[in-house]
């Protein structure tokens, strides 16, 4: 792997949801251009330390976020920050396939057409065919733009999601377990759709199958109640982990 | 306690048939009892609806009476031959009726007998025939035979709703006159036609001249009012508090008096009304722009709660996805969410906007309770409104009020209904299923 340099960290992010802290001081450094992976046992807050990248915590009114996030060694945890700016930089696919109830050109198009990102339709139509066919839904819905998003199958729509993510051009893609709800084959698409994007995308994924983040992710982070217990090369965690816990976690003897 | 462990299969097995019928038993009482309630219910509503439809469908029709009229026009027309304003206005209209009435009666003699026999016409009856001549222009055919109405006397005996058992002095009419009604009768020169001024008319005196399109236009112009105030803010209001509002004290303060406001009594929004609108602002008495200001108070914790709840009912999800990319908090509500919430929104507005049509009280407290004549034709001219129109007529004293009180109620009946079933329908049409 070259290129391998960080563009995202964190540090000492902590996140408390009112006086509960769900994410306790946890600093590491994120690869570019490539899959990291957070696993762990619910509850451990890997979701939460996956949405302070983009900001969603700013949604929930209970929850408090600490700490520095840097992106490109800018602070975006700063109320000088617009989140809708970051979040123009940093997409997000959420675990249930969420398509807006339109059609699926206007779910591609929504994202640019709100950032003005195409002056004249034929720019934005070539956005919708490039975003679709970079996640590899073009050949299947090419012939039926305009029908509902809400149609199509539970796959297509959380590929159509990420095609709605990528959009608006991002540099960066959350993931936060994108396969939870899909069967094994609509699972294995998506798997090598993200070992595609991972060439022009940092991407960060949140899963509970072991199995999923061995296959594609490059880093892997462990998360145990609130703390980050292990950050390493996937193959070093998944053969050799350094703590007790990882290796109990893996192995599958607790979670 | 029985030991359940110690029990071999068998008793336990009876043991649970013991109780399943007590259980059966229990399920069918409650079953019952929900029945005879929702029957009492229909009943209830089964003679409610009988009663005011079987009081006020006679109000669809009103008594004419047949006279033979020779209708001076030398004295009514300019030189062009169209009718003159000021001629008309000084010609003795009912002077005419009543010698043209007398002349169907000619052994009636006597001051006292000649002014009951003119009693049996409405005192609206010349002025109406001349604002109908007024409204023409001129006159076609002068001489003939005219239907002018019937006094609402008169109206009430051939509907029946006048009994000539009861004794002289406690009628209306006494004797002499009810016969007098049924020479007419017997000449064919008297007969019940459709109302039709009831459906194109204002308020008056006389039952058999008023109508309920003054209040009709009234309660719309009102309505309109509420919904252009209401609507944007409680829709505002809503999406303020569900998504932009810092959770805290004051939050929940304005929280919990929203919900009481929706359940203050209407009279006391007519007191605020009448206080602020009124007499703090100066606003105009009686005036349908006060009476839609007033009623949107009223309606606009209705149609926050509805929001609220429509808004809540669009999964978060969506809004994750229009933030997740990077839209502001604005454009994901107003792109997304408020679309989305749109058909309960809707069907919360016309719900409250059916609660607003139904309000009496607080249109009485700002003097939309007058007596009216004139349909109105602003929003600041003096107007009634159809439930407070119900409620003066009720309260008359003639006879021929009630009928067309009932009447008029189910008029108000179906515009109620149709509010509501195109909330139903509205409902059942964009209802989406996630």
């Amino acid at each position: 792997m070259t290129n391998l340099s960080s563009k995202l960290s964190a540090k000492d992010v902590s996140v408390f949801y009112n006086e509960k802290k769900a994410l306790k001081s946890v600093s590491l450094d994120l690869l570019e251009n490539a899959v990291t992976a957070f696993i762990g046992p619910s509850g451990c807050g890997k979701s939460t330390f996956l949405r302070c990248f983009n900001r969603m915590n700013d949604v929930i009114p209970s929850a408090r976020v600490e700490g520095e996030i840097l992106l490109n060694g800018v602070n975006i945890n700063t109320p000088d920050v617009d989140p809708v700016l970051l979040r123009a930089q940093v997409g997000m696919v959420f675990q249930k396939a969420n398509p807006f109830p339109k059609s699926i050109y206007d779910n591609i198009a929504y994202g640019p057409r709100i950032h003005g990102l195409a002056s004249h339709k034929d720019d934005l139509d070539h956005i919708v065919e490039d975003s679709l066919k970079k996640a590899g839904l073009w050949a299947e819905v090419s012939d039926r733009l305009m029908d509902q998003a809400t149609g199509l199958s539970g796959g297509q729509q959380q590929r159509l999601c990420i095609a709605r993510a990528i959009a608006v051009n991002p540099s960066i893609l959350l993931m936060d377990e994108p396969c939870s709800a899909l069967d094994p084959i609509a699972t294995a698409v998506i798997e090598e759709l993200i070992e595609n994007l991972k060439q022009r995308y940092t991407i960060i994924i949140v899963t509970h199958s072991m199995q999923q983040a061995a296959r594609i992710s490059q880093k892997t982070a462990y998360f145990h109640l609130g703390n980050l217990v292990e950050y390493g090369d996937t193959k070093q965690i998944f053969t050799n982990p350094t703590h007790e816990q990882t290796e109990a976690y893996i192995s599958g003897k607790i979670g | 306690m029985t030991d359940f462990a110690s029990l071999s299969i068998e008793e336990r097995t009876a043991h649970l048939k013991a109780t399943l019928i007590k259980r059966h038993a229990k399920e069918r009482r409650l079953k019952i009892y929900g029945l005879i309630a929702i029957g009492f219910a229909l009943a209830f509503l089964v003679t409610l609806l009988t009663t005011v439809v079987s009081n006020g469908y006679t109000a669809l029709q009103q008594t004419e009476i047949r006279l033979k009229l020779d209708i001076p026009v030398a004295e009514l027309v300019d030189d062009a031959g169209m009718i003159d304003a000021k001629k008309s206005a000084n010609f003795n209209w009912d002077g005419m009726l009543k010698k043209a009435l007398r002349q169907e009666f000619p052994d009636v003699k006597g001051m006292m007998d000649r002014r009951k026999l003119s009693e049996l016409l409405s005192a609206n009856a010349g002025f109406e025939l001349r604002q109908e001549i007024e409204a023409k222009g001129r006159i076609d055919t002068p001489s003939g035979y005219f239907w002018v109405k019937s006094s609402d006397d008169v109206d009430m005996l051939m509907k029946g709703r006048m009994s000539r058992e009861i004794p002289e002095d406690q009628r209306r009419l006494s004797d002499v006159q009810i016969g007098w009604v049924d020479q007419l009768i017997a000449a064919d020169a008297i007969q019940k036609v459709f109302n039709k001024s009831f459906f194109t008319k204002a308020d008056s005196r006389e039952p058999e001249s008023a109508g309920i399109l003054g209040a009709v236009v009234g309660s719309a112009l009102a309505l309109i009012v509420t919904v252009v105030l209401a609507l944007p803010m409680a829709v505002m209001a809503a999406i303020y508090l569900e998504y932009f509002a810092k959770p805290g004290r004051l939050t929940d303060l304005i929280e919990v008096n929203i919900n009481n406001l929706a359940a203050v009594p209407s009279i006391v929004f007519g007191l605020l009304g009448l206080s602020v609108f009124l007499g703090f602002f100066g606003m105009p008495r009686s005036a349908p722009l006060v009476g839609g200001m007033v009623l949107a108070l009223m309606t606009l914790p209705t149609i926050i709660i509805a929001t609220r709840a429509s808004i809540r009912a669009v999964p978060s999800s969506i809004r994750d996805a229009a933030l997740g990319i990077g839209a502001s908090p604005m454009q994901a509500a107003m792109h997304h969410i408020l679309p989305l919430a749109a058909p309960g929104i809707l069907t919360g507005t016309i719900i409250g906007l059916a609660q607003a049509l139904g309000e009496t009280a607080p249109l009485i407290m700002i003097g939309m309770v007058a007596f009216i004549v004139d349909v109105p034709d602003g929003l600041t001219s003096p107007a009634t409104a159809l439930p407070v129109q119900i409620f003066i007529w009720s309260d008359s004293a003639e006879r021929a009020f009630y009928e067309r009180s009932s009447l008029a109620i189910v008029v108000l009946l179906m515009f109620l209904i149709t509010m509501n079933l195109t909330a139903v329908y509205l409902r059942r049409k964009l209802e989406r299923k996630w």
